[in-house]
């Protein structure tokens, strides 16, 4: 689905994506005026032509992207899945009371989510700025342009193979306790252990994105004027005073930007992996807002309170990210979009 | 200015070694594992191996590749794979172009529509209703028509076409040559790099392609890699207990087989791209 197949391809690439569109060039004259030789018939032959070439894609978009907005009416409906939404019956706001007066499930869901947001947002998110500053104090080109592929790999591979990989190594039977009890060490157990569940998923998370998160802050750092570093040098900083005080503030922009991106993304965290460890760990541990709308949903049939709490997710979504947004500007910064 | 202390070299040393350990250890062993025979299997107490050992062996992979599920999850991911980054480039170039061309009929509402379509996540449910509705679960279509279109890359897309010089254009309107002609002839052939870079992330996604799966492909017969690896590397259920009385290579090595199986395109297309690619993601974000 698309929050997951975009999303995986990470806030870096949306980053890229909005500073561009803030950047667009200043609109240049129409292209009929610009060619009044052409004969008037083939340019506006032409100006159909374009719309028939970019209409395909605008209409997937539309059928999968903006179809499934109107879908949402279900949250207000006693959905059957043998009759069609519209012969569904009305419910009012049903379906979120019922979330709302605590049902314990739904409950459970959002404090792991939460937790694990603020978990990943900590723990996860200076990773890759740590790994970029690392590989960019390399003086050797190409020794850092070797690490910096084999460091990129993991993200191309999907939650199904990265969780495999945890299980061979990590797992009863894996590569470490294998490893373990042929040296008569007691064996360690990390998979389908409650406790460390959330530990685990933040543990995978790391490994599965950080060398790619690495990328747009390596791109910033090459940005800075060097010119800067060799003043301070004059001047007498040591590296630690120059990465304080002249890398660190120039990624600052980037560094807030990437958070409020987070933000709107921060109550997805990660269906596609936790819904392939949730059976040996249980539900109690490994339950999040994504799989709990999956398993009520999809399993459980309970179609309108899951697309009560699936829309609900969605918007607070998106007031985050506004709500962020407009708080950057208040400190100054540019945001993801423009005021 | 002045050299590194030899600790702080030290210590760089070893962060950058253990990284570099840390992703490429499980490659290796995976692949050891799934190459090593039923001795060595054996003798490490039947877990996972660093070596080999006592011989190579094939027998996993021509086991499941024998017919039967596997293969025809791996011809199914192939197929979805090949067909569906095809229509996703086709799609996402068209719409780019469309969007790029300065005064270009209704491109700025579309463009919006693409924006927004960035920011809103569809929810799980109504999707899934989506593609019902269409009548689409259980059909392959159900993993590509979904995610034809990625928006973000659009917008990739689309400031790449945007660089291109505009000088290229005027002569080609001067000479009346038509739309179609301008993008075979002259946008495509200047962005290979973008194609190359966009067409990787369709592919991978489409190879990668588990939730869709999960959600809409109910029938085992049209199970891509995914959930084949899902229900016998993740969840360990035993393959091929139906071939009666004949010998089959230990366990391990089977789900290891089916997993290297599904990285190694990943690992084979990767050279080729990954030096594209950090140009294709940075587009416009260097520029910003």
């Amino acid at each position: 689905m698309r929050q997951n197949s975009s999303g995986e391809k990470s806030s870096v690439a949306a980053a890229a994506g909005n500073l561009s569109v803030g950047s667009a060039p200043a609109k240049p004259p129409r292209r009929g005026s610009r060619a009044p030789r052409a004969p008037r018939r083939r340019w506006s032959r032409d100006r159909l032509l374009l719309v028939a070439l970019g209409l395909p894609g605008a209409i997937a978009l539309v059928a999968f992207q903006y179809l499934p907005l109107l879908g949402n009416v279900i949250a207000w409906k006693d959905y059957q899945p043998y009759l069609s939404i519209s012969e569904s019956d009305w419910v009012g706001w049903q379906n979120f009371s019922f979330l709302w007066d605590g049902n314990p499930a739904f409950r459970n869901a959002l404090w792991n989510t939460i937790v694990l947001t603020i978990i990943q947002t900590v723990l996860v998110f200076p990773v890759p700025l740590v790994i970029a500053l690392v590989l960019n104090s390399l003086s050797g080109e190409r020794l850092k342009r070797i690490l910096q592929s084999i460091l990129y790999l993991p993200h191309f591979l999907s939650w199904v193979i990265v969780v495999a990989l945890f299980q061979q190594m990590l797992g009863n039977a894996g590569m470490l306790n294998t490893f373990l009890v042929q040296n008569d060490f007691p064996i360690i157990n990390i998979i389908g252990v409650p406790e460390l569940f959330k530990a685990l998923v933040t543990s995978q998370v790391i490994w599965k994105d950080a060398g790619w998160g690495t990328i747009i802050f390596l791109a910033a750092i090459s940005r800075v004027d060097q010119e800067q570093y060799e003043a301070a040098a004059v001047d007498g900083a040591n590296a630690r005073q120059r990465l304080w005080y002249i890398t660190l503030p120039a990624l600052k922009g980037l560094i807030i930007l990437l958070l409020i991106l987070r933000l709107g993304s921060s109550l997805s965290v990660g269906f596609e992996q936790i819904i392939l460890q949730q059976g040996p760990v249980g539900l109690q541990a490994s339950e999040v807002l994504d799989t709990w709308v999956y398993n009520n949903g999809i399993l459980g049939g309970e179609w309108g309170t899951s697309a009560a709490a699936g829309l609900i997710k969605g918007l607070v979504g998106v007031l985050l990210v506004v709500g962020a947004n407009k708080l950057a500007h208040l400190f100054g910064e540019r945001g993801v979009y423009e005021k | 200015m002045e050299k590194p202390s030899v600790a702080t070299q030290a210590l760089k040393f070893v962060f950058l070694a253990i990284s570099v350990a840390l992703v490429v250890i499980p490659f290796w062993t995976v692949i050891a594992t799934s190459l090593a025979d039923q001795k060595t299997i054996n003798d490490s107490g039947g877990g996972m191996v660093l070596w080999p050992g006592s011989g190579i062996s094939f027998d996993a992979y021509t086991t499941v590749l024998q017919g039967g599920v596997v293969t025809r999850a791996v011809l199914i991911s192939i197929g979805v794979t090949v067909v569906g980054t095809f229509l996703s480039l086709a799609a996402t170039a068209g719409l780019a172009y469309w969007l790029s061309r300065p005064g270009a009929l209704g491109a700025k509402p579309v463009l919006m529509l693409v924006l927004g379509a960035i920011l809103f996540a569809p929810g799980l449910i109504p999707s899934y209703l989506v593609v019902k509705e269409f009548h689409l679960l259980d059909s392959l279509w159900s993993l590509v028509l979904p995610v034809l279109v990625n928006a973000f890359n659009v917008i990739v897309m689309r400031a790449f076409f945007q660089e291109l010089p505009k000088e290229l254009f005027e002569s080609a309107a001067i000479d009346g040559v038509g739309a179609a002609t301008v993008l075979l002839r002259i946008v495509l052939p200047l962005s290979k790099a973008v194609l190359a870079v966009i067409g990787l992330f369709y592919a991978v996604a489409y190879w990668n392609a588990f939730f869709n799966a999960l959600l809409y492909i109910q029938s085992s017969e049209k199970w891509p890699m995914a959930l084949v690896l899902r229900t016998y590397v993740v969840n360990q259920t035993t393959i091929g207990g139906d071939a009666a009385g004949e010998a089959l290579p230990p366990q391990l090595p089977l789900q290891m087989a089916i997993l290297v199986m599904a990285i190694v395109p990943i690992l084979l297309v990767y050279p080729f791209i990954q030096r594209h690619f950090a140009k294709g993601v940075l587009i416009g974000a260097v520029k910003g």
